[in-house]
């Protein structure tokens, strides 16, 4: 706080060098400006910017529970109407809160439309606690509760289609975003707090810690997620998915073997049957979503 | 007017402007009325039909920090599962306000009447009244209130009434004006809010460096809260005719030789059992508690100073242990001389008759105590 001011999500906070998180949270910011209330879950981003005394938010900031954080916002949301207030209220937690614990709440709050946009950085385990698997951790990621041994590859099942879930809900605008391509996700946060009703926002927030590799390559690990398909950037519409983010797709083991989280894939002998698998379900992804960049679709890579 | 209808009408009086709610018997009468009063634009307020009680209190979080008064009203399995969030409103100091209508808590399931519920949240920091009747009931909303957001305070409170005995019971009931009511009660101004020309953060983490500090203040709020209430209490009483000064309400105790302790409704059988037996020449009173939390203990020393035993109705059981008000009781009195019997009865809501409290009278003057009353003969 005695430092100098960087933004709204400002500097000094106590999240690993290279956080995707800390990231998505500040692109979020920029988005909304300083006319917003935000409702933060428990997790990584609540503990590393609100050490109390200090704050690494500019702007009005409630963190309550892991698992009520649409609930409390529903009720901020409620409070503002009967005030007269027009501050955009925002919900941001991380996956863990969002797709596991917190679902009740979230799925009561988009059903009952509330005028919100709810933030997921999704860096795919339970980081705060030491890199848990949870119900966005992809197939085969090695995590703490979901270890790859001598009988397992690690997470044994796909990540859920949470923003599918949401849009079933009557969400008028569900979107993908990735802090590696930070003007898209600014676009695509100030739609969803500008759009009247439940908005949701899933923010691809790579963890050097979690994920096993160096924080100078935060932005690299997410564009080769984008770039093998195992991400897909869209935006749906009243359920229709509307925009994609096209790619010329790589194979999705430059990304896989860029990380400890797989590394049991490649060593001690490339596991071919497993990364097979997850091509799959990246063929699926650019089948599903039309990512294929169309001049180089004769050339796109066979699964292996 | 049905206990339930006349705590909504009060509520609606209070004009809190978000209502989250989720069903649970024998709350319900409270929500549906509240419902129709803000269907029909009685009572101006954002009606949030919750997924659950869970949310229920969240939403009442969120909305109170954002700087409404807010209200919902729970029982039982409800408030169990509001447990977390319970200790995070107090913890905020949010002056939510919330209606206890009294149940029992499963396994096995009972919708039935006893104190468990409440007591059972007994340490999350938040203040409770309990009503004897369905006026003061009602009364006791308006105070809960004022006292909860008066910035020497700033708790949550609940306003308990015992579940069907008190809830689905038609009472006469003397209800304030509007106009009264907004007089005793002016809107909320909080201390503080969530507003972006003012940014403050809620809830944020504390290192051990700081933790201890805070749980302090929160008990230093809930130990001021004591003379708050005394003297909202006392003010309802100027304004309204009917006084709250007192945090207990003492009946007959004067020379009594054995006092009776109780919370709620059964307070009312344990007078008329009084009475019959004063008749037989028996100096029996009456030490009901109205606010277990702050506890008021030197008002109980003082009031139960003379008697020579103390028999105690728990609606409550801290298995393992004994009822809490009789752990109340025995906090209060320590190193003074009445001996504390506990009686544990009434539970899911078993009935307690005026015969009861005679008896139990009769085991306290044999020195016979901390026991469950009126259990049935195949579980000795």
């Amino acid at each position: 706080m005695a430092g100098k001011t960087c933004e709204l999500f400002e500097c000094g906070h106590r999240a690993c060098g290279g956080c995707g998180a800390a990231l998505a949270a500040r692109l979020m910011l920029q988005a909304t400006g300083k006319d917003t209330i935000v409702c933060s879950a428990t997790g990584c981003m609540e503990v590393f910017s609100t050490p109390y005394p200090e704050t690494a938010w500019d702007v009005p900031w409630i963190h309550s529970l892991f698992e009520n954080n649409s609930a409390v916002a529903s009720g901020v949301v409620a409070a503002l109407k009967m005030q007269g207030r027009k501050e955009k209220v925002v919900a941001i937690g991380g996956d863990g809160a969002t797709f596991d614990i917190g679902m009740l709440c979230l799925s009561g709050a988009f059903e009952r439309g509330h005028d919100m946009t709810y933030v997921c950085y999704d860096n795919e385990a339970y980081m705060n606690t030491g890199i848990q698997r949870s119900g966005a951790t992809p197939y085969d990621a090695s995590t703490t509760t979901s270890p790859a041994g001598t009988c397992s590859e690690g997470n044994r099942r796909p990540k859920k289609d949470l923003p599918r879930i949401l849009a079933a809900h009557g969400a008028p605008y569900v979107a993908t975003a990735s802090i590696a391509y930070p003007a898209d996700l600014i676009k695509k946060v100030e739609k969803a707090v500008n759009t009247p009703g439940p908005c949701y926002v899933q923010i691809h927030a790579p963890c050097c810690t979690g994920w096993g590799f160096e924080g100078e390559k935060t932005i690299e690990i997410g564009k080769l997620a984008i770039e093998t398909g195992l991400w897909v950037n869209y935006e749906m519409e009243d359920g229709n998915v509307t925009r994609v983010k096209k790619v010329l797709r790589k194979p999705v083991d430059v990304y896989l073997k860029e990380q400890k989280r797989f590394r049991h894939l490649f060593k001690p002998a490339v596991n071919t049957g497993e990364i097979a698998k997850i091509q799959a379900i990246a063929d699926k992804n650019a089948e599903r979503y039309g990512i294929d960049l169309k001049i180089r679709k004769q050339e796109a890579p066979k699964a292996p | 007017m049905e206990g339930s209808h006349a705590v909504a009408k009060a509520v609606k009086q209070c004009r809190p402007q978000v209502v989250p709610a989720y069903p649970i018997t024998p709350q319900t009468h409270i929500v549906e009325a509240i419902a129709e009063m803000v269907a029909n634009c009685e009572l101006l307020a954002e009606y949030i039909t919750v997924e659950s009680e869970f949310s229920a209190l969240s939403a009442c979080l969120g909305a109170s920090a954002a700087g409404s008064r807010t209200y919902s009203a729970t029982t039982s399995q409800g408030l169990a599962l509001m447990f977390e969030v319970c200790f995070n409103v107090s913890g905020m100091r949010l002056p939510v306000v919330m209606t206890i209508a009294n149940r029992a808590l499963g396994a096995p399931l009972s919708i039935w009447n006893d104190q468990q519920d409440s007591i059972s949240i007994r340490d999350a920091g938040w203040m409770q009244f309990y009503a004897e009747d369905n006026q003061e009931a009602t009364d006791l909303h308006y105070i809960a209130y004022k006292v909860a957001e008066n910035p020497e305070v700033l708790l949550p409170a609940l306003v308990c009434f015992d579940g069907f005995i008190l809830s689905h019971t038609y009472e006469p009931v003397d209800m304030i004006s509007q106009d009264e009511a907004d007089r005793y009660l002016p809107p909320f101004r909080p201390v503080q809010r969530l507003d972006a020309d003012d940014p403050v953060s809620y809830g944020m983490y504390a290192t051990p460096e700081y933790y201890l500090e805070f749980r302090y203040e929160h008990d230093q709020a809930m130990k001021r809260a004591k003379k708050i209430i005394s003297d909202a209490g006392r003010e309802f009483g100027t304004m309204f005719g009917r006084d709250y000064t007192s945090l207990t309400e003492g009946y007959r105790l004067e020379d009594a030789d054995i006092a009776l302790v109780t919370m709620g409704s059964l307070a009312g059988t344990v007078k008329d059992a009084i009475d019959e037996m004063r008749e037989k020449g028996k100096k029996v009173g009456l030490l009901r508690i109205r606010c277990f939390r702050p506890f008021p203990t030197e008002e109980v020393a003082k009031a139960l100073a003379g008697v020579k035993t103390v028999a105690v109705l728990d609606k409550n059981i801290s298995v393992g242990s004994k009822g809490a008000i009789a752990l109340e009781i025995k906090d209060a009195l320590y190193g003074k001389s009445p001996m504390v019997l506990d009686y544990i009865l009434g539970l899911g809501g078993r009935d307690v008759r005026k015969l009861d409290i005679k008896k139990i009278v009769e085991l306290a003057e044999q020195g016979m105590g901390d026991q469950f009353y009126g259990l049935r003969r195949e579980v000795l």
